[in-house]
């Protein structure tokens, strides 16, 4: 079972009671315990595969010396031959022999560090993902916990101060409205500094005599008079 | 990195954060430490903030099941996968009862981010409030 259902089916089990761990302390330190091993294994293998490929490689050298030597000796065997001398032939012959013999082990321990290395190789990518999933599901589990956690410590905080979330709407309401409060006071300072600059350039106009001249008794007096003419 | 001094962050910036929101700091104690972020005017809808081994959570409280009109849940789950890409930073989630926002930073991001990620979340779960009333009670 992946551990995404886990999680669910400890949900819907009922775990997400407050309080209540969803995977208990205990299997998270067995799981932990087994990544660290994992990890051991995994360094491990990385060293005996850098052993293995060195005996490899030492191997591969000495099956081209041994071929070489071989190809040496066939050569020395062939000059004997041509000098009628088959008493040094077969001496030669029979180290070639000996030779072949050597080759033939050096290429099979050959063969097998190969295979062996092939197989590390293999292992050493296999637990390295296995590794990458142990440790995401950890982390799934752990984030879990921890929310919960942190839940239970939120929930607690509300109880024991006896306030309680507002609902949704409410708090939003209550948002909007202090927002429109804020907005329609700085609204109305902002018309109250507009009137009073409107206000003070009015004045300097009137000062100068220019645009609407404020109605005194002898205006009004001046044009009954200029009616009656 | 750690809630103590998320909060000490936050308290320096005054009226100074690069968003203009000015942030209140509560740190309450418990199993998990927890870090109760108020921002100034919108206090009905407080920010949970807590630290763990690998990232940082930040949680809005949206509304409870009790909030939700039974009869257009699935409208309402459907409004809330469809946001969940298009919304800036922050996620939808369900805790215990309770719908939430939510966004998740890594342990190694900067105060800055920080910050930005705790008013875009408050602007976030202010918005979907207003634009989801209509699935509420």
């Amino acid at each position: 079972m992946g551990i995404l259902n886990k999680i669910l089916t400890a949900f819907r089990g009922g775990a997400n009671e407050v309080g209540q761990s969803i995977v208990d302390a205990n299997s998270t330190r067995i799981f932990e315990q087994e990544i660290r091993d994992a990890e051991k294994h995994l360094t491990q293998a990385k060293r005996d595969l850098t052993d293995v490929m060195a005996k490899e490689m030492h191997a591969a050298r000495e099956v081209d010396r041994i071929k070489r030597a071989v190809a040496e000796h066939e050569g020395y065997a062939s000059q004997a031959l041509d000098q009628g001398n088959e008493a040094l032939a077969i001496e030669v012959a029979e180290k070639i022999a000996t030779l072949e013999q050597e080759l033939s082990e050096q290429q099979s321990a050959n063969d097998s560090f190969t295979a062996h290395a092939a197989r590390l190789k293999d292992l050493v990518k296999k637990t390295e993902r296995q590794l990458a999933d142990y440790k995401r599901q950890l982390t799934m589990v752990k984030t879990t916990e921890s929310v919960q956690k942190a839940t239970a410590t939120i929930t607690d905080s509300f109880t024991s101060s006896n306030s309680k979330l507002l609902n949704a709407k409410d708090s939003l309401e209550r948002i909007k409205a202090r927002q429109q409060q804020f907005d329609d006071r700085l609204q109305a300072a902002e018309n109250l500094e507009a009137e009073g600059s409107d206000k003070s350039l009015q004045d300097k106009l009137a000062a100068a005599g220019i645009g609407e001249q404020k109605t005194t008794a002898n205006s009004v007096l001046d044009r009954i008079k200029a009616g009656k003419k | 990195m750690n809630i103590h001094s998320i909060a000490d962050h936050l308290g320096k910036l005054g009226d100074n954060s690069s968003t203009g929101l000015k942030f209140d700091c509560f740190p309450i104690s418990g199993d998990v430490d927890v870090l109760q972020v108020n921002i100034e005017g919108r206090e009905e809808l407080p920010i949970f903030v807590s630290v763990t081994d690998n990232q940082i959570l930040c949680i809005s409280y949206l509304w409870g099941e009790d909030e939700v009109k039974q009869e257009k849940r699935m409208e309402m789950f459907e409004t809330m996968l469809e946001l969940n890409i298009p919304m800036p930073l922050s996620a939808f989630a369900k805790i215990d009862n309770k719908y939430v926002v939510y966004g998740a930073l890594s342990i190694k991001s900067s105060m800055e981010e920080i910050e930005d990620e705790l008013s875009l979340l408050s602007d976030n779960c202010l918005e979907v409030i207003d634009e989801m009333a209509d699935y509420l009670n």
